[in-house]
């Protein structure tokens, strides 16, 4: 597969901090890539200067195989921005309108395809309705919807299920599955890391304007595995005790958790229990969550300043 | 460019489609007309309001005091006692009263009081004050033998017409109207730059607040967006000036004769403001409506439709630019508005201080010097314009303004356009002018 984007060496540097500091990283087509950080990390000046909002001080920006041309690249790109409103006044049907047709949607084309997704999101009866009348989640979808209508190749979303019920947040992500499916790539931003888990194929988690960590959401889990594994025992008569093998990191009744010692393999630790005459129930590994990993990444960079030297 | 027109295009249609600018736009010229009927209506109907006793015990107007139509003055018998003289103004049958003494001499050097029941306005002062002055110097130099046939060629004054080198005369009236248009397309390009810019700025503040531009900019260009709300309010300035001309010219040739058919002998005492009175003397002094046509056909009234239409524009364009990147740097905070809109405001109003100047004096240094520099060029040259192309303002001066408003426009949109780009993205920070002018002078 190719890659949608790839960025080399993007830097923005502001007059009192490095924004961006020199970050590289490529989505793949048809893929949904999670975007993470936490707040002031750098994702929005990140994602302003992929969708042309704003120009890098240094380093380029690859789409779809060429280099990024704003001006006409701008209408294969979907952006919801977190900080994201709409005209309040305005009719919700004529609001999708004006904003396909910036996206360089033609009258009809764009008239076809809203009637589509409003359909599709059961929001045909809206037409008429004034923005100002739409609750925060009924606002969300219309901005999704005036987000993905022009068929864009990039979907870029910054938090897109913040204020929205279970219900509709289901509904949105079966659409980032369905629009994935069908060959567009996704860039997902938030720091919601459960969500991260469940959706992305990929991640990059960026923090002080730097990228920390880069992979697959699988191969993440294994880099930061720290051998813990639950067990649960019976007849466990005799109380088991830290050994060579591992150590208890926690004990309750005949469940344990376990970190299994370096150069030791889960087999070593069957064995052991075997050989003692202990029935082992179940044998699961821990592996860390997002969550976790990106704390401990997080706290592990807070130390260093993202100011520029004084001298 | 198809951009700008589609963002264009939604700032005009909103804006016209909503309720309130039908009502604007066919509500204000009905005020100004319910307006200036009013003050036609007072105009008129004031005069014998003021009645003034006056207790002539000098026997100085001899029983016989010429009337004035405006306050009512009538001779009491000299007997008058002080406290029925306050019963009369208390009883509301004369406002006031004035006592000449039995020792008054004609010298001028007596003062002379006037007691009323209320305290008489300062217009009313004046006046019983030069009527009173007036009668009391007749009687002053009759009283040194002068007769009446002497006073009179001594009281007429000598009449001065004006004229051009080349012997064209130059009518009281012409010069009359040509500062009576200057004064009101002057202030009315200072109006509609105040009311449209503000407009403007408000329409970027909301975009800013509702946090639809970061939508927005992710399409197009904030530039685009920028250009596209100033053409689109622009359009819709010019569309709302139309009606309004239309409206104001059809209700004052339709219904002021009809409601007042007198009002063409009483135009002479129409005193909205200085350009009026001064109106108002000349045709007064020229013979009527007469007058005012045969000026008006001294005026180049194409041109002068022409250029206020090219200053209105540019004006607007120049100051709209500035308007917009104030909205965008402003947060919630309308205050921060105001503090920030003082740079832009000081320019308007010391324009419109020039046009004043230069309404009088067109060919002074102030005045040309007004009608060159772009950012007071829209106000200041209409009011020299109506004084005559060539004759007052040269051709290459109309020539140098007209270059220098059209740089002064592309040069703050320009500017304007660096602060927008990055003050419509900047959230939750109070922002200043020494930052703005880090954002102009940055690069890309």
């Amino acid at each position: 597969m190719d890659n949608i984007l790839a960025l080399h060496n993007l830097k923005k540097y502001y007059a009192t901090q490095k924004a961006v500091d020199d970050i590289s990283f490529s989505v793949k087509e048809g893929s949904i890539f999670g975007l993470l950080g936490p707040n002031g990390a750098g994702k929005t000046t990140l994602l302003r200067m992929i969708t042309g909002i704003i120009y890098p001080d240094s380093g380029d920006i690859i789409f779809d195989g060429k280099k990024f041309d704003p001006e006409n690249d701008i209408s294969f790109i979907g952006y919801m921005p977190e900080e994201r409103g709409l005209y309040k006044k305005m009719k919700i049907g004529d609001h999708a309108m004006y904003l396909a047709q910036l996206k360089g949607l033609s009258k009809n084309d764009a008239l076809t395809k809203i009637k589509y997704w409003f359909r599709r999101l059961e929001m045909e009866s809206w037409w008429n309705k004034k923005v100002e009348d739409l609750s925060k989640g009924m606002s969300q979808k219309l901005q999704f919807v005036t987000t993905v209508l022009h068929q864009p190749k990039l979907i870029i979303l910054d938090e897109p299920f913040s204020g929205l019920d279970p219900l509709n947040a289901n509904l949105i992500k079966d659409e980032i599955y369905e629009l994935a499916k069908q060959g567009s790539s996704i860039i997902f931003s938030t720091h919601r890391m459960e969500q991260v888990e469940e959706i992305c194929d990929h991640i990059v988690l960026i923090n002080l304007g730097q990228k920390i960590l880069d992979g697959t959401v699988y191969n993440i889990k294994q880099d930061f595995k720290e051998n813990i594994f639950s067990i649960k025992l019976k007849n466990a008569e005799t109380g088991i005790q830290s050994n060579p093998l591992f150590n208890i990191v926690k004990q309750e009744n005949e469940k344990l958790t376990v970190q299994i010692n370096s150069g030791i393999t889960s087999n070593d630790v069957l064995l052991h229990f075997i050989q003692q005459g202990i029935m082992v129930e179940s044998f699961n590994e821990i592996l860390p969550s997002l969550n976790e990993i990106f704390i401990k990444l997080v706290e592990d960079t807070k130390a260093t300043t993202r100011a520029f030297q004084t001298n | 460019m198809n951009k700008i027109y589609l963002i264009a295009q939604r700032e005009f249609l909103t804006r016209v489609q909503k309720k309130t600018f039908l009502l604007t736009t066919i509500l204000l010229p009905l005020f100004i007309f319910a307006f200036y009927a009013m003050m036609i209506y007072f105009q008129v109907k004031t005069g014998n309001n003021t009645k003034i006793a006056i207790v002539d015990k000098a026997n100085i107007f001899d029983g016989k005091f010429t009337q004035d139509d405006e306050i009512e003055y009538k001779l009491v018998g000299a007997a008058m006692t002080t406290p029925q003289l306050n019963e009369l103004v208390d009883l509301k049958k004369f406002d006031g009263y004035l006592v000449i003494p039995a020792d008054f001499q004609l010298n001028g050097k007596d003062t002379l009081q006037l007691n009323s029941g209320k305290s008489i306005g300062m217009v009313t002062r004046e006046k019983i004050q030069g009527k009173l002055g007036k009668v009391l110097e007749e009687k002053r130099l009759l009283s040194l033998n002068i007769t009446k046939n002497q006073l009179d060629s001594i009281q007429a004054g000598n009449k001065i017409k004006f004229a051009n080198i080349s012997g064209k005369e130059d009518s009281e009236s012409t010069v009359t109207i040509s500062y009576v248009i200057g004064v009101v397309a002057g202030m009315l390009i200072y109006m509609l730059l105040f009311i449209y810019g503000s407009m403007v700025m408000r329409g970027v503040m909301e975009e800013k607040t509702s946090r639809i531009a970061e939508v927005i900019v992710s399409s197009v260009k904030p530039f685009q967006l920028m250009m596209g709300k100033i053409t689109g309010i622009g359009a819709v300035g010019i569309l709302q000036f139309l009606i309004w001309i239309v409206l104001v010219i059809g209700l004052q040739m339709v219904l002021l004769p009809l409601l007042f058919p007198e009002l063409m002998h009483h135009t002479s005492q129409i005193a909205i403001q200085p350009a009026g009175v001064r109106a108002a003397q000349a045709v007064q002094e020229n013979g009527g409506v007469g007058a005012i046509l045969d000026g008006l056909s001294h005026i180049n009234i194409p041109l002068i439709v022409g250029c206020f239409v090219f200053y209105f524009l540019g004006g607007y364009l120049l100051y709209s630019a500035m308007f917009a990147a104030v909205g965008s740097a402003v947060n919630e905070d309308p205050q921060d508005a105001q503090s920030l809109m003082m740079p832009i405001m000081m320019p308007i109003i010391f324009g419109m201080v020039i046009m004043f100047k230069a309404v009088n004096e067109p060919t002074s240094g102030l005045a040309i010097f007004g009608s060159l520099f772009p950012l007071t060029s829209p106000i200041v040259m209409m009011a020299r314009i109506a004084y005559g192309v060539p004759d007052t303002v040269p051709y290459w001066q109309l020539l140098v303004s007209a270059i220098l408003l059209i740089g002064g426009f592309l040069g703050t949109t320009w500017i304007a356009g660096k602060i927008y780009r990055t003050g419509i993205l900047m959230y939750g920070k109070k922002i200043t002018w020494k930052e703005m002018i880090k954002w102009i002078v940055r690069k890309n």
